[in-house]
């Protein structure tokens, strides 16, 4: 949590409002406009935008061609980077390139296996793994140097993200190990998983806190909207890592079918108002992928809307 | 038990002992057909005999499609000792089989099928 | 050792089935214990090839062997004096021993006759299993005895990812996830301090990515 960047993210969450974020998902083509569209929908509602990176190993618009649209747009991106497609030449190139555009915040993922995407007979890289990552880029930023030694003077500025995902296996605290394990890399911020499962979350973030590590990186808590119970129960059964109980899944379908969409949003405005009161979380990730129209909305019910006015410099 | 006379009848104390190349070499020396008898499964004197000889056969029927000779010349049936009455009709069903499909094609390229099909009747 | 298994037959007949004089080359090291490439399996091989020769009216010759190896010269050697006689020759070697054959005989015709997979276990009969990426730098010492690289789908080293489910791999439930059964062994070990230690990135350069690999041991040479 050392190193201050020109990130105004950072500076959200430092000023101690809850910070928000969301994520764009680029095209499946040369269409510049698509990013343009989705970036102007949520600009005023969040304080950083993710571009999210091939998503489960599907071939988009590269997640740097979107941010550094974003950015000349006059917008914060977040550039989300997995390491299944790429080796540490070409991350940490990316890396400068994103920093050369003035770029101040980036995600270290690892990535989905392309088992699930639309090239799935591809090799893939995983050179290095998201700690891995995060390690490289603090060093780009604190040191001035390149995992081979090169020594360089410009230096990215980057406020280092990672995902953490309180859900997963082995259990609970192996997790938060395993995020004790990304701040000793050198992770400032995670966005979490999304969260449907309240109990497991609070058990995580209490794990956090008794160990102090809330205090060293900055949880933004994950939220997704169901838009209705096809999707409730697609995301319980078929999407490993993510636990969605069966009372939402019940919640959901216990409505007609033209208000399960209005449900799910529902239900992500409470889940946001009750994660407000859990310590360790300093803002929301908004996930709500093809449904962008819907984040104004979620962050205006929630009274995160309008976004503090934070002199950036 | 009668049953018909074109069956040469080779006995081993269990199917299990029934070799992959046994059945292969048995088309290769131009069997029309082969059956493979063991006993009902779940009753093999030997545990698991007929479950491996299962396995061979449905390979080897495999091997038989592919190549060109057909896999439905080869046969596995499962019966205890005691059914007389049934072995005599599985012998029934193929033989009755393999004079549809005619000789062997082994036999035929070897020039030993001597009778053309249509004047088989038995 | 050395996982293989045999190609689909229509793969190997219509490799061969212009040839009229064969050898099927078993192998009696690795191929011979996942029963995909030793004599047996040539055997069998070869009399299905002869099988559909003989149905298609083609007089050809198949004959089989079997080597003790096909990556060692001394064994490869034992063909010379029959060589000449065939047109082309199965091998069913692993990869290696395809090659080696092939580098010995280099004017024959030389086919593969297995598919070579991996370097594993066996579980039970039949069912074999990946342990080694032969990546030239075990760690083993550090994942109690469980290779992230062989056994982690994403070869991490600081896993397990957020897809870990119930034990799982997020790539398929008949996978376990490398990294939980490596947090179970350092657990039994009393070993999961390491888990907080950020494990540096690795030299790929020992592994397939620094290039075709080869070990000269002075010590052993005269």
């Amino acid at each position: 949590m050392s190193a201050t960047t020109p990130s105004k993210l950072q500076k959200m969450i430092a000023s101690g409002n809850f910070a928000v974020t969301s994520e764009v998902g680029p095209p499946r083509s040369a269409d510049g406009e698509v990013i343009e569209k989705k970036g102007n929908l949520i600009k005023d509602y969040v304080d950083a935008i993710n571009v999210t990176d091939n998503q489960t190993s599907v071939c988009r618009v590269c997640s740097l061609a979107c941010c550094i649209r974003l950015k000349l747009m006059g917008l914060e991106p977040v550039l989300q980077m997995v390491t299944r497609d790429r080796n540490r030449i070409a991350l940490q190139s990316d890396i400068l390139g994103a920093a050369s555009f003035g770029i101040h915040n980036m995600l270290c993922l690892t990535g989905d296996h392309q088992h699930f995407g639309d090239h799935a007979k591809c090799a893939n890289v995983f050179d290095l793994d998201s700690v891995q990552l995060i390690q490289t880029v603090r060093m780009m930023r604190d040191e001035g140097k390149l995992l081979g030694g090169h020594e360089f003077e410009v230096r990215p500025q980057m406020f280092i993200g990672a995902a953490a995902n309180p859900f997963a296996g082995p259990n609970v605290a192996m997790r938060a190990s395993r995020l004790a394990k990304k701040v000793a890399a050198g992770v400032q911020f995670v966005q979490t998983q999304c969260i449907y499962n309240m109990d497991t979350f609070k058990e995580f973030m209490k794990i956090l806190v008794d160990r102090g590590l809330h205090e060293k990186v900055s949880v933004l808590a994950g939220i997704t909207p169901m838009k209705n119970v096809g999707m409730a129960k697609y995301m319980q059964k078929r999407v490993p890592g993510i636990d969605v109980p069966d009372e939402v899944v019940r919640r959901i379908g216990g409505v007609p079918k033209e208000k399960q969409a209005e449900e799910g949003i529902n239900l992500a405005v409470e889940q946001i108002e009750e994660l407000k009161g859990v310590e360790g979380v300093r803002g929301f990730h908004i996930m709500a992928i093809e449904w962008e129209e819907k984040v104004p909305e979620i962050v205006e019910r929630t009274g995160l809307y309008p976004r503090p006015n934070i002199d950036a410099g | 038990m009668q049953y018909p006379p074109n069956v040469r009848i080779i006995e081993v104390p269990c199917t299990g002992k029934v070799d992959i190349m046994h059945l292969l070499m048995a088309f290769e020396y131009g069997a029309d057909g082969v059956m493979v008898v063991g006993c009902m499964e779940g009753d093999c004197h030997y545990s698991a005999g007929n479950l491996y000889a299962k396995k061979r056969v449905n390979r080897v029927k495999e091997i038989l499609d592919k190549v060109g000779i057909g896999g439905e010349r080869l046969a596995m049936y499962n019966l205890s000792s005691g059914m007389g009455g049934r072995f005599a009709e599985v012998v029934r069903e193929i033989t009755e089989k393999v004079l549809e499909l005619g000789p062997s094609p082994i036999r035929v390229a070897a020039g030993t099928a001597t009778r053309p099909i249509a004047e088989v009747t038995t | 050792m050395i996982k293989a298994v045999p190609k689909p037959l229509e793969e190997v007949l219509d490799l061969v089935k212009d040839f009229n004089k064969l050898l099927i080359a078993g192998c009696d090291g690795c191929v011979t214990v996942c029963e995909a490439g030793g004599l047996k399996e040539a055997k069998v091989l070869a009399s299905a090839l002869r099988l559909y020769f003989t149905q298609e009216g083609r007089q050809a010759q198949v004959d089989e062997t079997s080597l003790t190896r096909q990556c060692e010269k001394e064994y490869l050697a034992q063909l010379s004096d029959k060589m000449d006689t065939y047109d082309a020759v199965v091998s069913l070697a692993c990869g290696v021993g395809v090659q080696y054959l092939a580098e010995m005989y280099n004017n024959k015709i030389v086919y593969p006759g297995v598919d070579t997979c991996f370097m594993g276990v066996n579980e039970e009969r039949g069912v074999y299993s990946e342990r080694c990426q032969a990546c030239g730098r075990c760690i083993l010492a550090e994942t109690g005895g469980v290779c992230p690289i062989a056994r982690c789908s994403k070869r991490m080293l600081n896993g397990p990812c957020g897809g870990s489910d119930k034990g799982k791999c997020e790539i398929s439930k008949d996978i376990p996830c490398g990294w939980e059964l490596i947090y179970e062994r350092l657990k039994t070990l009393g070993q999961l301090d390491r888990f907080e230690k950020p494990v540096d990135p690795k030299d790929w350069a020992t592994s397939r990515d620094g290039g075709p690999r080869k070990i000269v041991r002075e010590d052993l040479r005269i």
